[in-house]
């Protein structure tokens, strides 16, 4: 941990504007039907995403939930092939073959996300058991949401890791609703609080808005798993300002209309530029970066168009490692 | 040469294994204590060849009894450097684990464009036969087959256990392994070197030019039995092919033999419906039309549950009497009346 300098304090913010960037401009190409299926942003999380991400080393693993455009774009992936993915084109990080559902990155430790909530979280736990057995110090994290941790896998899965004291941190982002479903209605008793039946710390991040917070705490998780001190379950509150999905028109109104309000009120990108600003960041300089990334974008979306969909025969590979496929 | 059991050979595999590869990692339910008899080499922990004497705890791990992070965390260690072999005891737990299965280990590679491998084996017993009721007796490798990105394997002997299993283990594709138990004591003579069987390659039991058998798993050794007879009383010539892996299918070598005999009987100790024995058959159908002299007859286990009690689950799965039978049918023989009293149960 220690004091962040101010270069890496500006490579969050970045990062939050690149996934918030991202999100929108996928969101308008599903609108426009240039992005085909389903997407499901990250916007208003991106503090949380970057706060844990960037507590990770490279070299560390995580994996990800259908909520994971900012996984790999806070653990550093570049975003013209996460941008491929979306629409389906043969640069994608996964040749077309995954999607928005399953965008991964091994070069950056993404062992990938799951369609399926929770399913993911054994994968990360595998990972920190392989850093285990093979002695290198590298961690791994799990992100689920608050869907997931009514998930019996999740508990399964902090009982083995804390039994061989795995260098994994159970990372929820509890954005409070599992599609339509209030959080509260569904869940016993406090998600951090469950820590304590598995002899691991639980640490609820109420001010999940706040990129050091989520920074500071997962952290400390990362630093514990390193020195051999097994796993830590980390709840972290945010919100998501979008619907569940892109272009999903709920019948009823499950969230209370003056609530995305008050969240708006302390979004995330906006409440860490007025820090910045608070320790002598020029504001000019933090314009430079918000146009920056919209830059990227642009450039991810050209690379996107400019490259082509994947050839059929591609549809017929990567099943296994050494066998044809037999019609 | 030595002579060795079906668990012995395995036992045997996973220690060549483990010597050949640090990578190579075993867990599961009592792995430690060596309770199936393939994770060490005496009754007590200071007898030479116990796993966790030779290997550690680091890698031979006992788990809690939870399938599916078991399974999910072999497919994240898999997939970040280590080689795990899972033993999941009992095939019918491997329902508990379905999710990881199916949406994990069989999805990844292909869901991610091929940025991982998965060289990881998940090892499971198959009690059938062994009155042990319903939830203990399945045989469930056609539910796996259906699922594209597993590879399965299903040894009827020693030798075929450990050379099979070896190859699984060196895969970098996820393999599991349903192994029959009334199989376990079958003893023969197995090379002492480390020895490979590749997947995807039949094996012919038994060379004949009247009718091909293709038996799986247990049905092997009851097929082999039903041509001896029928060698001795009617003169017939029969051909047993034994798969072996049935993900890969080695469909040529079975086409090889239907082109050679014309006749085609299929065995196996699963349920009738979307059964390995309903793939060949239908491969063959496809095929081989034209050869065919018969129809192809099935000889499984009928889509019914097992009975507990011994009188009642005896008739549920193919012998040498109901494949005799089968055979008798494609070759238009007379039922021989003890054949075909005991395969009238299972009609």
């Amino acid at each position: 941990m220690g004091t962040l300098t101010n270069e890496t304090l500006l490579e969050m913010q970045r990062r939050m504007l690149r996934i918030r960037a991202f999100d929108e401009r996928a969101s308008k190409m599903v609108k426009r039907g240039h992005i085909p299926g389903t997407v499901h942003t990250s916007i208003g999380q991106e503090a949380q995403v970057v706060g844990a991400t960037m507590a990770l080393r490279d070299g560390d693993y995580m994996s990800g939930n259908h909520r994971s455009h900012g996984h790999p774009i806070g653990k550093g992936s570049p975003l013209g092939p996460l941008m491929a993915e979306l629409v389906g084109k043969a640069t994608g990080v996964c040749k077309g073959k995954g999607g928005s559902l399953h965008l991964a990155d091994f070069a950056v430790g993404s062992l990938g996300e799951s369609g399926i909530v929770g399913s993911s979280i054994p994968i990360a736990m595998g990972a920190a058991l392989s850093a285990s057995v093979r002695g290198t110090d590298q961690v791994a994290l799990a992100f689920f949401g608050d869907g997931a941790a009514n998930q019996g896998v999740l508990y399964e899965s902090m009982n083995l890791s804390g039994v061989w004291k795995l260098p994994v941190i159970f990372l929820c982002e509890n954005n409070q609703y599992a599609l339509s479903t209030p959080a509260h209605t569904v869940t016993s008793g406090v998600i951090a609080d469950r820590a304590a039946g598995f002899g691991m710390p639980g640490v609820r991040v109420e001010e999940g808005q706040d990129v050091l917070a989520v920074h500071d705490a997962v952290s400390e998780a990362v630093a514990r798993a390193r020195a051999g001190e097994g796993p830590t379950l980390i709840e972290v509150v945010t919100y998501r300002y979008n619907e569940h999905s892109e272009g999903l028109r709920l019948g009823t109104d499950y969230r209370p209309a003056d609530e995305r309000e008050a969240w708006l009120k302390k979004d995330p990108i906006q409440l860490f530029r007025e820090h910045l600003q608070g320790i002598g960041i020029a504001p000019a300089e933090l314009d430079a970066l918000e146009a920056e990334v919209l830059a990227e974008v642009d450039d991810a979306v050209a690379f996107t168009d400019a490259s082509p969909y994947p050839e059929p025969s591609v549809a017929f590979d990567d099943l296994y490692t050494d066998t044809e496929y037999a019609a | 040469m030595t002579v060795m059991s079906f668990l012995g050979a395995i036992g045997a595999a996973q220690r060549e294994a483990m010597d050949a590869d640090e990578r190579v990692i075993i867990f599961g339910e009592d792995v430690e204590a060596n309770v199936y008899g393939t994770t060490g080499g005496g009754k007590t922990r200071s007898d030479k060849g116990d796993f966790v004497q030779m290997y550690g705890r680091n890698r031979i791990r006992n788990t809690p009894i939870s399938e599916e992070s078991m399974v999910g965390a072999a497919a994240g260690a898999a997939m970040t450097g280590l080689r795990p072999i899972v033993d999941l005891s009992y095939s019918s737990f491997l329902y508990m684990a379905m999710d990881q299965f199916v949406n994990q280990v069989a999805k990844n590679r292909y869901m991610f464009g091929g940025q991982a491998s998965m060289p990881v084996v998940f090892r499971s017993a198959m009690f059938y036969g062994l009155n042990t009721g319903a939830h203990h007796s399945d045989r469930p490798y056609p539910m796996f087959m259906n699922v594209p990105g597993l590879k399965i394997i299903v040894p009827s002997t020693p030798t075929d256990a450990k050379g099979l299993l070896r190859t699984a283990i060196d895969s970098d594709d996820p393999v599991l392994t349903f192994e029959a138990c009334i199989l376990w004591g079958a003893k023969e003579d197995v090379p002492d070197e480390e020895f490979w069987i590749p997947l995807g390659e039949a094996r012919t039991a038994r060379e004949g030019t009247d009718v091909t058998v293709v038996a799986i798993s247990s049905s092997v050794p009851e097929a082999l039995a039903a041509a001896e007879a029928l060698a001795a009383s009617e003169g017939v010539s029969v051909e047993v092919i034994d798969p072996r892996t049935l993900v890969p299918l080695d469909r040529d070598a079975i086409l090889r033999s239907v082109h050679k005999t014309g006749r085609l009987v299929v065995a196996e100790p699963a349920h009738r419906t979307c059964g390995a024995a309903a793939e060949i058959s239908a491969h063959i159908a496809e095929e081989a039309f034209g050869v065919l002299k018969a129809p192809i007859v099935r000889v499984t286990a009928p889509d019914m549950q097992i009975p507990f009690s011994p009188s009642l689950e005896k008739q549920m799965y193919p012998t040498r009497h109901t494949i005799e039978a089968a055979i008798r049918r494609v070759l238009d023989l007379p039922a021989s009346s003890e054949a075909s009293q005991h395969a009238a149960a299972t009609a």
